[in-house]
């Protein structure tokens, strides 16, 4: 790649890591308002692995995510004021405030639904897949969960079901080290979590998660691979989460995590790597200091337009329950 | 109009859709052996390929999901289950996801799946062979539930599942396969929300779904030669159920029995009763009686099994208590089914 291009590439993983992190700063500024009303999972710390992906994503590639959902919701371009509306509830959002944090939804952007149920969103995107094969395998499926999905049994019977039909699928497992307060050695023998479905016949590889355009790099070579016919792939990311499982705050000193866990996240903090590169690759402080600007002035802008949004009539607690012919 | 059994009827209402529409296809255990879901899905392999007509692994769970994620990008899954019993395996997937999606979402987009399920009856199918599901997948909405009785629903409802944009569930009886009718033509354009009164009767009401509709039937003959005219409503569709019509009986005889092919305890019989209580009480000259399978996982032993579920005996004594009559010593014959086992 060329230093041009290498720059261009750094600097959008930087914009889109920007935005995942601002919105949700903006979030936990919000939360205690109790103006969301909904549970929150934040992806602070996780950026690199959402705007790795999305870029690596073409147009008409699909992701399918969990209640974890604001980073894949921001990196693949969904609208931040439908975001913000959604959190507050607002018939503006982008599920119309029957979603909420944990079932952002944005087709025209690839996000084809996020869910509350752990795992449950995997068989889903599995299905997807086996769509487009049916249909001429023209765009792959993205099935993103974390390290507590491979917890769950449709989790083996998809990846079976998957490698069987050699379906375009990437499963994609953002380890964050914790689901909820459990660690994966608490869980699992087989603490390798991308060799966990081996038997089965998938292949799989670790990756640091913390550094976007490495994300990049391997997401796209797996992503361009089933495309183009190869067997189903698991990327394992690791990445930490900063935040309480659901919630807005910290909790460093909880039992679950162990000392000096904040000082070592802040360390490999994947908005600093990527804008260390870019620094290095050319880019100038000032530049991507009015990057933040910029960012912070979409996200306001997003705030207001949630604040001034309507909240769903009445007669729309019925409606969309059943689809007409 | 052409004559054909229950089954045959499905395999006619596959064949034509996978006919017209190049996005349906059917998936399920066994769709794809020499016994084909009783012969529902004959030929279907070799007419429209491997990739429309696959068996899955036993993954209940996993494959519900599929259906759901293949119908999110663009196809029209038909999913067969050879017993209903398994449907519990996929109880996430189709309650949690498939029912929910269009409203979660704020009808970002529909899951137009069809699932079909078999509930099995008789020669020791016993607690887990046995069991109707309905009344636990119509509690929650965003799904729709069938339950064809006739050769002619079972071709017209499978139509106007698929043709549908939700999900909907089908329950087929076991003991239904084997009865012969007369069919329409094959049409997309059936309403899914009936109930057909299969019998017209003026002194009281029995509302009997699927095989107890059958039962129901010959209830109905035999209390006719005692002189006690019943009419017969067979709510083929659970979720919408088509209200008016059994109102309208019920406001005609002013008397209700319901039988249900599952349990009474918060089930379909349970719904219809709250129905009448709530929308036809003026109407009602006596208490609400219901009929069901009792409460306990079905025994094998066939004398426990003919205890277990209600028949044209127990539900023509039920329609003489309710018309203060004595039952007669002659019992209502028995029905007779070609089903042998073992499956």
């Amino acid at each position: 790649m060329s230093a041009k291009a290498d720059r261009e590439l750094l600097g959008k993983l930087y914009r889109l890591m920007l935005g995942i992190r601002l919105a949700e700063e903006k979030i936990v500024e919000l939360y205690p308002t109790d103006k969301i009303q909904s549970p929150i999972h934040l992806s602070i710390g996780q950026e690199a692995v959402s705007a790795g992906l999305a870029l690596a994503m073409g147009e008409a590639d699909r992701l399918y995510g969990t209640y974890r959902g604001h980073g894949p919701y921001i990196a693949l371009g969904g609208d931040l004021k439908k975001l913000f509306a959604e959190l507050y509830g607002k018939d503006t959002g982008c599920a119309r405030g029957k979603g909420g944090s944990m079932h952002l939804v944005a087709p025209e952007a690839g996000l084809m639904g996020c869910s509350a149920i752990v795992a449950s969103t995997i068989p889903i995107a599995t299905g997807h897949a086996l769509a487009s094969q049916m249909r001429g395998r023209r765009y792959a499926v993205l099935s993103l969960f974390g390290d507590g999905g491979v917890d769950e049994g449709v989790f083996f019977e998809s990846v079976n079901f998957a490698v069987l039909k050699n379906l375009p699928i990437v499963y994609v497992l953002e380890n964050n080290r914790y689901a909820i307060h459990s660690t994966v050695p608490d869980r699992h023998k087989q603490t390798e979590l991308f060799r966990i479905a081996e038997g089965l016949g998938l292949r799989g590889e670790r990756f640091d998660g913390n550094d976007a355009s490495n994300v990049y790099a391997t997401a796209k070579r797996a992503i361009d691979a089933v495309r183009a016919g190869s067997v189903p792939a698991l990327l394992e990311y690791t990445t930490y989460r900063w935040r309480e499982h659901v919630g807005s705050q910290e909790d460093y000193a909880a039992a679950y995590r162990a000392p000096g866990e904040r000082e070592e996240a802040l360390a490999h903090d994947p908005l600093q790597i990527t804008r260390k590169a870019l620094i290095e690759a050319g880019a100038s402080p000032v530049e991507l200091d009015g990057w933040r600007s910029q960012v912070l002035q979409e996200v306001e802008e997003a705030v207001r337009f949630a604040e001034q949004s309507p909240s769903p009539a009445p007669g729309r607690l019925l409606a969309d329950v059943y689809a007409s012919r | 109009m052409k004559t054909l059994n229950y089954g045959q009827a499905i395999h006619r209402a596959l064949e034509f859709a996978m006919e017209k529409d190049p996005s349906v296809f059917v998936m399920g255990i066994g769709v794809d052996d020499h016994k084909a879901v009783f012969g529902t899905t004959k030929g279907l392999l070799e007419k429209f390929g491997r990739e429309r007509v696959f068996d899955t692994p036993i993954s209940e769970g996993a494959m519900t999901g599929v259906a759901v994620g293949a119908a999110l990008g663009g196809m029209r899954p038909v999913h067969i289950h050879i017993r209903s019993d398994f449907l519990y395996l996929a109880m996430d997937q189709l309650l949690n996801m498939a029912a929910k999606w269009r409203s979660m979402f704020g009808g970002a987009a529909s899951v137009p799946i069809v699932v079909r399920a078999v509930i099995g009856r008789s020669w020791g199918q016993g607690a887990q062979h046995s069991q109707s599901l309905q009344s636990l997948i119509a509690h929650v909405p965003g799904i729709k539930v069938g339950m064809p009785t006739t050769p002619a629903d079972a071709q017209q409802m499978l139509l106007a599942a698929i043709a549908d944009p939700n999900p909907v569930v089908l329950f087929e009886h076991r003991l239904l396969y084997d009865i012969v009718g007369e069919l329409p033509e094959p049409d997309w354009a059936v309403e899914f929300k009936r109930a057909v009164v299969r019998r017209p009767g003026k002194d009281l009401t029995i509302v009997a779904n699927s095989y107890m509709a059958v039962e129901a039937l010959k209830a109905a003959e035999f209390l006719q030669e005692h002189g006690i005219e019943a009419e017969i409503v067979d709510p083929v569709t659970v979720v919408p159920l088509d209200e008016a019509v059994i109102l309208g009986s019920i406001r005609k005889t002013g008397r209700l029995i319901v039988i249900d092919t599952s349990w009474t305890f918060c089930g379909v019989s349970a719904e219809i009763a709250a129905l009448a209580a709530e929308k036809a009480f003026s109407s009602l000259k006596q208490p609400v009686l219901r009929l069901g399978m009792q409460p306990t996982p079905c025994p094998v032993s066939k004398p426990l099994e003919n205890l277990f579920y209600p028949n044209a005996g127990t539900i023509a004594d039920a329609a003489f208590k309710m018309m203060e009559r004595r039952s007669p010593e002659l019992r209502a014959p028995v029905l007779t089914h070609a089903f042998k086992g073992p499956f």
